[in-house]
């Protein structure tokens, strides 16, 4: 039971950090389809920088630069999608995609060069953490606590604080419904909009690093990150764009992912002969049925996806 | 001597490719009076106003405030010589409140953090001072028009403008907040705020402005007193002739039977009822007939439901002696129904084609304009879109190429009165067809309508507001209110062969 709530709040808190990303995207009106590949990347940074960190940074140290890397990563990544999205006007939809074909790819390589290259031997795409990833996890009794619980936490409470406390916020909103009223009251929309994006690749990298520490001590780049950017982005819609409504979506998908782990610790789901694979479907298929029957109410922001061009009234 | 003027725009010259849109324009606006730009639709007068504005740069000529030469190069420096807009299209976020509205931009915040709480006593005290009446806590999408015009101009307000820009406010309001709007600016005015108030209705113009200068063609025509002039001379200035505000017209002799609904019944979307109940009624050949009621009476559906926008839920069309219950548009459209639709951009033109595309949207499929082998034939295509151009005048900046969102509102209704009148229809069911023309527009409409009555066609009309009924007399008129099924027979012995019926509990405006 435990176990389950245990993986439940991680699972949760990877997807909070990935939707957050996107909700901000969204609300500049940029639409982010390349969480997942901002996820690789940022989840790359932080793996390097566990695997190169010297020892004797302490826990903390760790802990820190880890996440900054990460963040870093997928900000220098996301700013990707600001250039062609925004300064370009290319099509939203098409360089998402582009984004998580390649960002899964690219890991791939970098991280088979650097193997290679301190072993001719290895031509894996895995990167080891098993003492890093101790910094991580504070045992509470039986409960393992992680501290990317609190790092999601702190990131609901920052990005509600942001959007709609903050006067940045309300510009950063205002551009994603109609961003030619932002325009005459003197609001910079581009600006705005690469602000969004880049947060956006700032909480997605976060999100990366946290979903491969999320319980193997190492992690294969191939895999990418199994379609979590896509489920954070149905977190995402689920949550109607709003950061305490996400964490709340972010929660029930989180507890279908943490069931297929731990499903076999619950003798009444053993004895129901179920399939594994069943189990690991799920929130993907919760996924499928909740968006079919909410997108018809969902209101996304209104000028999500269309280019912005000064010129046109 | 004191400078009098508040703002001169002197002798400014604008071209866009293809044409002149101002033509060394002078206007000169005084401190705290309200000054009409008259001018019919692209005159120019809304790309004078974005010159003023910084929304365009004008190739000649400058722009003086308080007797000093500015520069305009954006709205931002606009706003900080105080001059504020309110335009056409309001620039609102849905989804915002009223006071984020206003606040937007010129935020006032303690490192970043909004502070709303002044802001909300300004708005507040704002709003009572000039007799506004807003919520600052409403959100925009649940607010009327009207409100939201308002909002708009309490984000002028709010930043302290000093000269206020109208860009044809009253194109969406309803009559009484017309006349709300009027008491506003005379308000405004009478603070000592300069106004300038662009606009193709005589009437208003004469019930509000201090002085008017027309524009014509981009070319400045002059300014006077408005309480000198006689609406006739006004708009003999904007037109550049004299124009008859009254329709000249035969007795009509209705024929045969063109169009003959029985028990139409139409659901409504916006509530459970139906919002047309089982309603009956002919039309004939020389007819002109007239559907009025206040807004949201059932007119919608009842057009939605004739043209086979929407389904009926029950009832019977018949077209020229043929079922079309149940017929698709298109079916209908062939068998001579036309149709000008209330809502221009979402029913009458595809705003990113261009406008020959547009002209040929019912009929792209007949042989004239696609050969054999399926393809399109555009010269034919255009050498038709530049036919109807020509003879309606539908003015544009590069002629039958032009995209038809980048025209003015009033000259994409002409394309669409020109594409209709010639299809040569049986039945032409004209919804607002005059809204957002100027007067010399209207009346070549109103002369095409009379013309093809007499050529034996039957025509609905869905006027604008209930006076133009009164200024059009139609020879037999129906009025309904589509509560429950009116019939009406014309009665002869009324001038104009009108009949209204309105529903008890409402009161004629």
């Amino acid at each position: 039971m435990l176990l389950l709530l245990q993986y439940t709040l991680i699972f949760a808190s990877v997807l909070i950090l990935v939707a957050l990303g996107g909700c901000f995207a969204e609300h500049s009106g940029v639409i982010n389809l390349g969480l997942e590949g901002i996820m690789v990347i940022g989840a790359l940074g932080g793996a390097l920088m566990m695997r190169y960190a010297p020892d004797g940074f302490g826990a903390f140290g760790i802990i820190i630069c880890v996440i900054l890397a990460a963040m870093l990563f997928g900000v220098a990544y996301s700013s990707l999608l600001g250039v062609a999205c925004i300064n370009f006007k290319a099509n939203q939809t098409i360089i998402g995609t582009a984004m998580n074909m390649l960002g899964t790819a690219a890991a791939t390589v970098i991280v088979k060069a650097i193997n290679t290259a301190t072993n001719p031997n290895d031509v894996s795409s895995t990167i080891q953490y098993v003492d890093e990833k101790k910094a991580f996890i504070v045992n509470i009794g039986s409960f393992e606590f992680s501290w990317f619980m609190a790092v999601a936490l702190i990131g609901v409470v920052v990005a509600y604080i942001v959007l709609y406390k903050t006067k940045f916020g309300l510009r950063l909103m205002a551009c994603g419904e109609h961003p030619q009223a932002a325009d005459s009251v003197g609001i910079n929309v581009y600006k705005m909009r690469w602000a969004g994006v880049l947060i956006s690749g700032l909480y997605g990298g976060l999100g990366g690093i946290c979903y491969i520490l999320s319980g193997v001590s190492e992690w294969k780049f191939e895999n990418g990150v199994a379609g979590f950017g896509f489920l954070a982005l149905a977190v995402m819609i689920f949550g109607q764009w709003k950061p305490s409504r996400i964490a709340m979506a972010a929660l029930i998908f989180g507890f279908f992912r943490a069931l297929s782990n731990v499903y076999f610790g619950f003798p009444l789901l053993v004895s129901l002969e179920i399939p594994g694979s069943i189990y690991n479907m799920l929130p993907y298929i919760i996924c499928l049925i909740v968006l079919a029957f909410t997108s018809k109410k969902s209101r996304a922001p209104k000028a999500e996806g269309i280019p912005y061009d000064k010129g046109q009234r | 001597m004191e400078n009098q003027y508040a703002i001169e725009m002197l002798h400014i010259t604008k071209k866009f490719p293809g044409i002149i849109a101002n033509d060394d324009v002078t206007i000169q606006l005084k401190k705290g009076e309200i000054h009409a730009l008259l001018g019919e639709n692209g005159a120019g007068k809304s790309t004078l106003m974005s010159v003023l504005f910084g929304l365009y740069q004008a190739e000649e000529g400058i722009i003086k405030k308080d007797g000093k030469e500015v520069q305009i190069k954006n709205p931002n420096d606009a706003n900080a010589l105080g001059i504020g807009m309110v335009h056409q299209h309001f620039k609102l976020v849905e989804c915002f409140t009223v006071l984020d509205n206003i606040i937007m931009g010129v935020e006032p915040n303690k490192f970043g953090f909004l502070q709303k709480k002044e802001a909300r006593e300004k708005v507040v005290a704002l709003s009572e001072k000039y007799g506004l009446h807003i919520d600052p806590d409403a959100y925009i999408e649940d607010i009327t028009v009207g409100m939201q015009q308002r909002t708009e101009i309490l984000k002028m307000l709010y930043r302290e403008n000093e000269i206020l820009i109208f860009d044809e406010p009253t194109a969406v309001l309803t009559p009484q907040e017309i006349e709300e709007l009027m008491q506003i600016m005379k308000n405004l005015a009478a603070e000592g705020k300069s106004i300038l108030f662009i606009s193709h209705k005589l009437n208003e113009i004469k019930a509000v402005a201090d002085r008017c200068s027309v524009l014509r063609k981009g070319k400045y025509v002059g300014t006077v007193d408005t309480k000198d002039a006689t609406i006739e001379e006004l708009s003999a200035m904007m037109v550049g002739h004299n124009v008859n505000l009254h329709v000249q017209k035969e007795e009509s002799t209705p024929g045969d039977v063109v169009l003959d609904i029985e028990n139409m019944t139409v659901a409504s979307k916006m509530h459970k009822n139906n919002a047309v109940k089982n309603v009956s009624l002919k039309v004939h050949r020389g007819e002109v007939v007239c559907i009025a009621g206040i807004d949201g009476n059932g007119q919608t559906e009842f057009v939605y439901g004739l043209t086979g926008l929407e389904p009926l839920v029950s009832g019977k069309i018949t077209l020229c002696g043929e079922d079309i219950t149940k017929a698709s548009i298109r079916q209908r459209l062939l068998s001579g129904m036309s149709h000008i639709p209330e809502d221009r951009h979402k029913h009458g033109l595809v705003l990113d084609y261009p406008l020959d595309y547009n002209c040929v949207l019912q009929r792209y499929f007949e042989p004239e304009f696609t050969n054999k082998f399926g393809f399109l034939r555009k010269d034919n295509i255009r050498k038709y879109a530049e036919k109807l151009i020509e003879q309606y005048d539908v003015r544009s900046g590069q002629g039958s190429v032009t995209i038809a969102r980048s025209m003015s509102g009033g000259n994409q209704q002409k394309a669409i009165v020109a594409r209709e009148i010639d299809k040569n229809p049986e039945l032409l069911i004209a919804v607002q067809p005059t809204r957002g023309l100027d007067v010399g527009a209207i009346e070549y409409i109103h002369k095409q309508i009379v013309a093809q009555r007499d050529a034996g066609k039957a025509y609905f009309l869905f006027p604008l507001n209930l006076k133009k009924l009164w200024t059009f007399p139609t020879v037999s008129s129906l009025c309904m209110k589509a509560k429950s099924s009116v019939n009406l027979t014309p009665k002869p012995q009324l001038k104009t062969s009108l009949v209204f019926i309105w529903p008890a509990q409402r009161e004629m405006r």
